[in-house]
């Protein structure tokens, strides 16, 4: 039975340069600091950075799946607290949990976190869909 | 520096998008997503975040997309995208303020298909210092 409180199992997701590179065709956003690392160094980031909407995509992945697939989905919100940093040739976790907030009918509130390498990545992730 | 008599203003998007099923086929396979009768939940971001920076880029605007990151995002969806939908972008900016130097411009962009509301979008972008 779902109710507040109720946990989400946890995911990973992993994120390396090829996932950027196709993010950046799928999404239109080829922005070089998801892509280029001299040029991310030359702005003043530690390497390529992920997109921040391709994170807030694979939460959403998240939620679909348990939900039921992506026409559940409602309502979904994030801020973009610190970049997931993705190194060359190495893929880079992407930590996702949930929980319950509130349920009102058909209605399900999801507070959702995301880690990369520990750091928090997300802040007020909010996602509402209809299960 | 952002123009501050644009905020309140919207902007209707030139040209309509019309919406193909590689492109969500495209969308579905970053995130390994095996349905794609209907596009993932975030998937509008391909049709509004090319039309803000054409809107925000534009000399009245003057917002320099290069420093721009984004802050935050927020999507009501009323349906899934699907292929074929003919899509409409209008776009409001509804707040402006500078902060320790760093101009943050808060923008909503609905998304209609025809006279339906199909999805309503909003997006904080940061112009860094």
């Amino acid at each position: 039975m779902i109710e507040v409180g109720s946990k989400l199992d946890e995911k990973l997701f992993f994120i390396d340069r090829a996932m950027l590179k196709a993010y950046a065709d799928a999404s239109g956003d080829q922005n070089p600091i998801h892509q280029n690392e001299e040029f991310a160094v030359s702005v003043g980031l530690p390497n390529v950075i992920s997109h921040g909407m391709l994170t807030m995509a694979l939460v959403g992945k998240y939620v679909s799946d348990w939900a039921g697939g992506a026409a559940t989905v409602k309502e979904f919100s994030a801020r973009f607290v610190k970049p997931v940093i993705v190194p060359a040739d190495q893929k880079v976790d992407l930590t996702v949990t949930g929980v319950v907030s509130a349920v009102v009918d058909d209605h399900i509130t999801i507070q959702l976190s995301a880690t990369s390498a520990g750091v928090v990545v997300l802040e007020k992730s909010e996602a509402v869909v209809i299960k | 520096m952002l123009n501050p008599d644009s905020v309140g203003r919207t902007f209707e998007g030139a040209e309509l998008a019309t919406v193909s099923q590689s492109e969500i086929n495209a969308f579905c396979a970053v995130l390994s997503e095996s349905n794609t009768t209907v596009a993932p939940p975030t998937f509008s971001i391909r049709i509004t975040l090319e039309q803000f920076q054409e809107i925000l880029s534009s000399p009245e605007i003057g917002l320099d997309w290069s420093r721009v990151v984004h802050g935050d995002q927020r999507f009501e969806i009323k349906r899934p995208i699907v292929a074929g939908d003919v899509l409409k972008c209008s776009s409001t900016i509804e707040s402006f303020k500078v902060s320790s130097g760093n101009e943050i411009v808060s923008v909503r962009s609905d998304l209609h298909a025809n006279s339906e509301l199909v999805v309503s979008t909003w997006s904080t972008l940061v112009v860094r210092a």
